[in-house]
């Protein structure tokens, strides 16, 4: 069984977040860049599937800021193949990013193509299901628990309280994952850069990427807060002692 | 302005968020519900502010799927041609929209937290900034659970029920199989008066024991944000947010949870709220009424020895 494992570098959210010059976008020159963390439990589904089942997985991902760290990164955790699509401009929209996944996969062999279920720069939309139609393959997103068998691939999609739906679903198809049935793996920088050396980065154009959002940003914008908290200063110790008077106050304790 | 919107239910009963959209709905123009399902046409009476119904009903259509649902709402949207379509942006909505938005070349505007003939205002990176986007008719906006208020969607009426013939649903190449209710036997959050919270800030598992004791001296227990849950430190019924549980206890203390409007829709509600967090921008303190910046492995042992 080939999954294919797409992967998108997002903004660190510990970082500060500033507005650039053009009051559209993040000022992204200082930004930091990670790997969408869902991106990182649908990497780790993958491979535990593998592992079980035998089969590849290739992680791909655009060309941008510190991907090849992110692929590297990917091979080092056990994918057989990385693949960078270039051609890209920069900070596409989700439908281009979309696009351009489309047709770098369109000529592959795979069965199954997993992505995280949304990231925090998804303004037109979530890009597991924009890859799916533009492929014209079947999909689910939200789900956590992937079995294959026969040509099937059983999952669980999440809703609300903790509800979720069993569905079945033809192969090829596009999965958003929320959670792999494991903690996303670790590995240490030493067996990051091993992988550097001894991996080869494919790249793949993007080709035509006849795609847009349909919109256009017009501005960027700090959400406006109500009162906000009543913010309690001093050390660990008077915090806490303020706190409890907070509590017995409120007749809590 | 022609609105559709799209009704989102589990189960038999409609979910806050098909309320939310059609107060939204209505402030913009006339309202139609998109209503899927099978022998579901009696969830219509619930639908009192809708101006019509658009009824759709099929075997295929009795379980939300990703396919079938696809394909229904395709239609309806090509025989209605609304200005603009308001999906959830939730579970199911997120296999619609997205959908939706390629197979007709309509733009997409997600995680909308506001919606104007002329633009979207989208909630992004973990609910610390917001997005205007210019936007022209037709188009689709995905909404935040919680962005609009659910009453104002609700009330008395009869709207017009037109009912309209599914397409051709059949070789659907998603097929639901059955739904799976939350294990029971843990803590019901929901239940409880006092939570700890935990989010991402608490680091590792290993440090989850400090939270279960200041639970215990505070006579609650232990909740989390989504990353502990999919992290497994804690079974899915501990979850508070999206698609989690909501909870409305006396004392909320988020211990390390920077704030994302997932979270928060599961936990605004709580009578009192103390968030701990070093990050001083962290959203969570938009909504706690107490909060400290004072790093929560000194302040939880020390708050623990005072109770």
């Amino acid at each position: 069984m080939n999954i294919i494992v797409l992967i998108k570098q997002v903004p660190d959210l510990v970082e500060e977040l500033e507005i650039d010059s053009s009051g559209k976008d993040l000022d992204r020159e200082w930004l930091k860049y990670k790997v969408n963390e869902f991106d990182d439990h649908a990497l780790e589904e993958a491979l535990l599937l593998k592992e079980d089942q035998g089969g590849s997985v290739i992680a791909m991902a655009l060309d941008g800021q510190d991907v090849d760290k992110a692929l590297y990164a990917a091979a080092a955790k056990g994918a057989d193949r990385v693949v960078k699509v270039t051609g890209v401009g920069e900070n596409p929209s989700n439908h281009q990013a979309a696009k351009a996944f489309a047709n770098a996969i369109s000529g592959m062999d795979y069965d199954l193509i997993f992505t995280g279920v949304q990231s925090v720069e998804d303004r037109d939309g979530q890009l597991p299901v924009l890859v799916a139609h533009y492929l014209g393959l079947p999909h689910v997103s939200v789900v956590s628990g992937v079995q294959v068998e026969g040509g099937k691939a059983v999952v669980h999609k999440e809703y609300g309280g903790g509800m979720m739906a069993e569905l079945e679903v033809d192969l090829p198809a596009v999965l958003g994952i929320q959670a792999a049935r494991e903690t996303p793996r670790y590995v240490p920088v030493a067996r990051v850069r091993r992988a550097m050396r001894g991996t080869e980065l494919e790249e793949v154009s993007a080709g035509d990427v006849d795609a847009s959002a349909g919109s256009e940003v017009a501005r960027m914008f700090k959400p406006e807060t109500g009162a906000g908290a009543e913010m309690l200063e001093g050390s660990a110790e008077e915090v806490a002692d303020k706190i409890v008077g907070i509590l017995k106050e409120k007749g809590i304790v | 302005m022609k609105v559709l919107i799209v009704a989102e239910h589990l189960n038999g009963k409609l979910e806050d968020i098909t309320f939310e959209m059609l107060g939204k709905a209505k402030e913009l123009g006339t309202a139609e519900v998109a209503l899927l399902g099978h022998n579901a046409k009696d969830m219509a009476a619930q639908l009192g502010k809708a101006d019509t119904v658009i009824y759709m009903d099929s075997p295929e259509l009795a379980q939300f799927n990703p396919d079938t649902y696809g394909k229904a709402l395709k239609a309806i949207v090509e025989a209605r041609q609304p200005d603009i379509v308001l999906i959830g942006n939730t579970s199911m909505g997120m296999d619609l929209a997205a959908a939706l938005s390629v197979d007709m070349n309509m733009p997409l505007v997600a995680y909308a937290v506001d919606v104007a003939p002329d633009k979207v205002v989208s909630s992004l990176y973990g609910g610390k900034m917001n997005v205007e986007s210019a936007v022209s008719t037709p188009f689709i906006a995905s909404v935040l659970a919680g962005a609009f208020p659910a009453d104002a969607g609700r009330g008395e009426g009869s709207p017009a029920i037109e009912e309209m013939a599914a397409p051709d649903l059949g070789g659907a190449k998603v097929r639901f199989k059955q739904l799976i209710e939350p294990e029971g036997g843990d803590v019901d959050i929901t239940q409880q008066p006092i939570l700890v919270s935990v989010g991402r800030g608490i680091q590792n598992e290993d440090n989850l024991p400090m939270a279960e004791e200041l639970a215990g001296k505070l006579g609650g227990a232990v909740s989390a944000s989504r990353p502990i849950i999919d992290n497994k430190w804690l079974p899915k019924t501990r979850q508070v947010g999206k698609s989690g549980l909501k909870v409305k206890p006396k004392l909320y203390l988020a211990l390390g949870i920077s704030g994302a409007p997932e979270h928060i829709e599961g936990m605004k509600d709580a009578d009192l709220i103390i968030a701990v967090n070093t990050d001083p921008k962290a959203p969570i303190f938009d909504y706690a009424h107490y909060g400290t910046t004072v790093d929560l492995f000194d302040l939880v042992p020390a708050l623990t020895s005072k109770l």
